[in-house]
């Protein structure tokens, strides 16, 4: 009964979501002012139906309800509770449910947030966002219903969920990510109402910025989480492979980190309009894309979902619509003559659009390795696969070149700066930084590694260089903490996230550079030294979870001697499905992580063990959330509550902080 | 020169320049890491480059699976049932690597036709294999009718 | 000319689109042989554990499946049980045993039971170079006038035959 419920929520969910895309968007034509007042009071409605439509699945998962195909295919009875819960987005139905929910989130976020926005305005945002409900909530109930019943041949028990997904990475990792992806949706439909509603200035950038800021904070926070995932449950240590599937992930955020620059400009400045909102449309096409990559098996990947061709046309056909869709209104809406030139090459303006040809560059880099394979399957050249090399070949050139614009950035004005003067401010920390290169790296290891201080120094660089700025900032202030008082929550939103690209920086080449990785055959007793720390297997034991029965080796590591952890590593199988699952061992650190992984039994009481040292790991993921704070800290600014309580005033863009 | 123009040759400029960076980087990434797939017929008929990353796929022959008694060293056969490779693989298989399996292995084959595997890719399902060795049977298929 | 510019994205896009519904053609989950509904290639090869040579009039005449099977083939024997299956309902299966041992055939067939009416030696693959065999298990179903109707390749199970082979067959006896 629940089910057919929820079946039913979401097909009045679609009614709704039919209705929010062409009442509003007739009556802001129409200038007929109820039909665009509906669009809040829609948008809440498709919210609340799809909630009770996804509450309603959770329910049959909770309450192990194997009547339901999707519950017996992916659930278990013996599968703990919040794993049940989980289970609901870890299969490709459940997901998109997901999807359409969180979607729906952003949607009647919108409504209730953006009320004093001009009501044409706020009626086009919300029908291009029910437009794309529309179009999941069809792909939903047409292709991929979660309800669909197993009957009359229902299941004692389902055939369990993966393994793999049996973990808190799957509770969290998912929901955050989607946050992230659709929340592109947001800019993208306030770009297409500003086209349509051929008003493009600098209004249009300070409604969608903080919207754009926050998408783009959960997107670097579920892309954090996915491969910290990844690291421990199915990484054998890795963290990042540059699979189709994070891929996938991984373009819309570099384009959304473009956007989130080119909207700096354009509120600021009013600047290079049209080009931010192609970047709007091109960061939402690339989650499009990617739900596309994932779900329709164009391309090999471990974590895509099962591959089905009707679902892969249905999506390529709605990526057409709307897409094709609103470029197509780009090229005919867009303003076609730039604004008149009329900044410096050597200003913030500049630097900032140099941040945009690096971001673009590197997304377009990142599209094209990953549909090389199709490229060359359709040309008929045979089987190729893209490996990381090319990934790394690219891409780390790209970034490494970008920091040093990246430190001057922030110091730089508005329009027109000079040479002199930045060389006057950022001397000092450059030299600093070259120093702190050349000499940290044979502090820590005691001898030169090139990557390890190149990293050292652009990270410190961007470090240094942030540091002046902000100093540079209180120079006038009457005293330090006034003038900390004095800056908006989004100048440090910039500074906490310029901060985490640069200790992630350090964490990503550290962590590469220093590891080491070793496959060897272990039996109990036996150890072995990675200096300065030794593992020693102790005792192989048999152990029982909820769901599995384990191998577990159990170690000690020391390091002089002394005691630094107990780690016990664990080959799982699991009772429902059999499957075998390796659960390393791991011992998190500022500076350093000890991971233990069990491979095959080789003869008596022998495994094969991985061992691995990986210094500086936690580095990555820390810049990663601090780059995710900082995007959600510049929300907190006073620009965009006043803007809200007054938002048919055009306010001049100026800002005494001078924040981007 | 007038200054708009200049600045919009500099615009120009900047952005060939910048762009051949990119195409170059690009080029010189994907300058020996691509690899190429070979189903274990075409490797037996000597399609395949020696010395050369490839990968190959197909399912593991049952009972070929041989493990060293003293090191991580492991050979097993794979096949497309019209031809069979013996594969070395040095390190850890991962979790769904099983015999009668589909499984995707990348490597370089040697001079005696071994595949000496970097990386073992597997995935088990009942009802999956990996795309590339499904075409790569269904391509032994297309060439024999 | 400024404007032309502005449709540059969409025609990139239009290029991405085309190659991703070109993507989406290169999954092909059927295999279209090249023999359907072309006869089924003449022959004259031994039956398996008998001193008889066979030729294709004598197996056709019936709405038949041919199996390819061989003790090589790790996939056959999971269909093998459900085959029996279908021999006992009366389903007419001839078995056509690949590039394989005779001794080891036979044993196989006493071990596991013998689904098949007979089997056909195909010891050097020339019958199965004929019909495009490329590995086994392949299913192939005959109607009575001894065309290839359908190709099945891979494991016959419950399901296969529910949903794909048994309706063909029953419209094949249904066609007089």
């Amino acid at each position: 009964m629940i089910p057919e419920l929820g079946h039913l929520a979401l097909i009045i969910a679609l009614g709704l979501a039919l209705a929010l895309s062409v009442i509003p968007m007739w009556g802001s034509y129409k200038n007929h002012f109820q039909a665009m007042a509906l669009a809040p009071s829609l948008a809440i409605g498709l919210f609340v139906f799809v909630a009770i439509s996804f509450g309603c699945l959770a329910h049959a998962f909770l309450n192990d309800d194997f009547s339901v195909s999707l519950v017996a295919t992916h659930s278990n009875s013996m599968l703990p509770s919040a794993f049940k819960f989980a289970a609901v987005w870890g299969n490709h139905e459940g997901s998109l449910l997901l999807w359409v929910l969180i979607l729906s989130i952003w949607t009647a976020a919108v409504a209730v947030f953006s009320t004093p926005l001009p009501l044409p305005v706020l009626a086009r945002v919300l029908a291009v966002m029910g437009f794309v409900a529309v179009g999941f909530l069809l792909f939903s109930l047409l292709t991929s219903n979660p309800f669909a019943r197993l009957l009359p041949s229902t299941p004692s028990d389902g055939s369990d969920l993966n393994p793999l997904l049996q973990d808190i990475g799957l509770v969290i990792h998912p929901p955050i990510l989607y946050m992230g992806y659709v929340g592109f949706s947001v800019a993208f439909a306030f770009a297409i109402a500003a086209l349509l509603g051929g008003r493009l200035d600098a209004s249009w950038a300070r409604w969608s910025r903080p919207w754009t800021n926050t998408a783009w904070a959960f997107l670097s926070l579920g892309i954090m989480l996915g491969s910290w995932w990844a690291y421990y449950e199915l990484g054998w240590g890795g963290w990042w492979f540059w699979d189709p599937v994070e891929n996938a992930s991984f373009m819309p955020w570099l384009a959304g980190t473009a956007l989130v620059h080119s909207l700096a400009v354009t509120e600021k400045r009013g600047l290079v309009k049209s080009w931010t909102v192609l970047l709007a449309i091109f960061a939402f096409s690339l989650s499009l894309l990617g739900t596309f990559l994932v779900r329709s098996g164009v391309l090999t990947s471990v974590h895509a979902f099962a591959a089905d061709p009707t679902r892969g046309v249905f999506i390529l056909v709605f990526l057409a619509c709307v897409i094709g869709g609103s470029l197509t209104l780009y090229a005919l809406r867009a303003p076609a003559v730039s604004s008149r030139i009329n900044f410096s090459w050597l200003s913030r303006d500049c630097l900032l659009l140099l941040n945009n040809v690096f971001f673009l560059t590197a997304t377009l880099t990142v599209l094209f390795g990953t549909l090389f394979p199709l490229l060359m399957d359709a040309l008929g050249q045979g089987k190729y696969s893209v490996g990381p090399p090319y990934f790394n070949a690219v891409f780390v050139p790209l970034m490494a070149v970008l920091v040093p614009f990246m430190g001057i950035g922030p110091n730089a004005r508005w329009k027109q700066d000079s040479v002199s003067r930045w060389q006057r401010e950022l001397l000092v920390p450059a030299l600093v930084a070259l120093l702190l290169g050349a000499v940290l790296p044979w502090f820590h290891a005691g001898e030169f590694n090139p990557w390890v201080a190149l990293a050292v120094v652009l990270a410190s660089w961007l470090a240094l260089a942030m540091l002046r700025d902000l100093l540079s900032k209180l120079r006038h202030a009457s005293g330090v903490g006034a003038g900390l008082r004095r800056l908006s929550p989004s100048y440090y939103g910039m500074q906490l996230a310029h901060l985490g690209f640069a200790v992630a920086i350090m964490g990503v080449v550290l962590a590469t550079q220093y590891s080491v990785e070793l496959d060897l055959k272990m039996s109990p007793g036996e150890s072995h030294e990675i200096a300065p720390y030794r593992f020693r297997f102790d005792s192989l034991e048999q152990v029982r979870g909820a769901n599995y029965v384990a191998d577990e080796a159990r170690f000690t590591v020391t390091r002089g001697g002394a005691l630094v952890a107990t780690m016990a590593a664990q080959k799982r199988r699991y009772l429902a499905s059999g499957q075998v699952m390796t659960e390393a061992a791991i011992d998190a650190g500022v500076f350093r992580d000890l991971f233990i992984a069990m491979g095959d039994p080789i003869g008596d009481q022998a495994w094969a063990i991985r061992l691995q040292v990986k210094p500086f790991l936690r580095w990555i993921w820390a810049g990663a959330i601090a780059m995710a704070l900082g995007g959600f800290l510049t929300l907190a600014d006073r620009r965009y509550r006043r803007a809200r309580s007054a938002a048919t005033l055009t306010l001049p863009g100026a800002n005494a902080s001078g924040a981007i | 020169m007038h200054p708009v123009r200049k600045q919009r040759l500099l615009v120009v400029l900047f952005i060939l320049g910048f762009s051949t960076l990119a195409v170059g980087l690009v080029a010189y990434g994907l300058r020996g890491n691509i690899n190429l797939f070979f189903p274990p017929a075409d490797i037996v008929a000597g399609k395949a480059p020696l010395g050369q990353p490839i990968r190959m796929g197909g399912m593991v022959v049952e009972g070929s699976v041989i493990r060293s008694e003293d090191s991580l060293r492991v050979q097993f056969d794979v096949t497309d049932y019209a031809a069979t490779v013996t594969a070395v693989y040095v390190g850890i298989l991962p979790d769904l690597f099983a015999e009668g399996q589909g499984v995707v292995t990348a490597g370089v084959l040697d001079g005696q036709g071994v595949l000496q595997a970097s990386e073992v890719l597997a995935k088990h399902d009942e009802n999956y294999m990996p795309p590339e060795v499904a075409e790569a049977l269904q391509k032994s298929a297309g060439a024999g009718s | 000319m400024a404007r032309f510019k502005l449709f540059l994205p969409l025609g990139l896009f239009v290029a991405l689109a085309l190659l991703l519904a070109r993507g989406l053609q290169l999954d092909p989950k059927a295999l279209p042989s090249a023999l359907i509904d072309q006869p089924l290639p003449e022959f004259s090869l031994p039956v398996l554990g008998a001193e008889q040579i066979l030729s294709r009039s004598e197996v056709v005449g019936e709405v038949a499946l041919f199996n390819v099977w061989a003790t090589w083939c790790i996939s056959c024997r999971v269909e093998h049980p459900y085959l029996g299956h279908l021999a006992t309902q009366g389903v007419p299966i001839y078995g056509i045993n690949y590039k394989d041992d005779d001794a080891a055939a036979l044993q196989w067939l006493q071990q596991l039971g013998d689904p098949y009416r007979l089997s056909i030696v195909d010891a050097e693959g020339s019958l199965g170079l004929d019909l495009g065999v490329y590995g086994a298990p392949e299913t192939y179903v005959v109607d009575r006038s001894g065309v290839i109707r359908y190709r099945h390749v891979g494991v016959v199970d419950e399901r296969v035959w529910s949903e794909i082979l048994e309706p063909i067959v029953t419209r094949l006896r249904g066609d007089g």
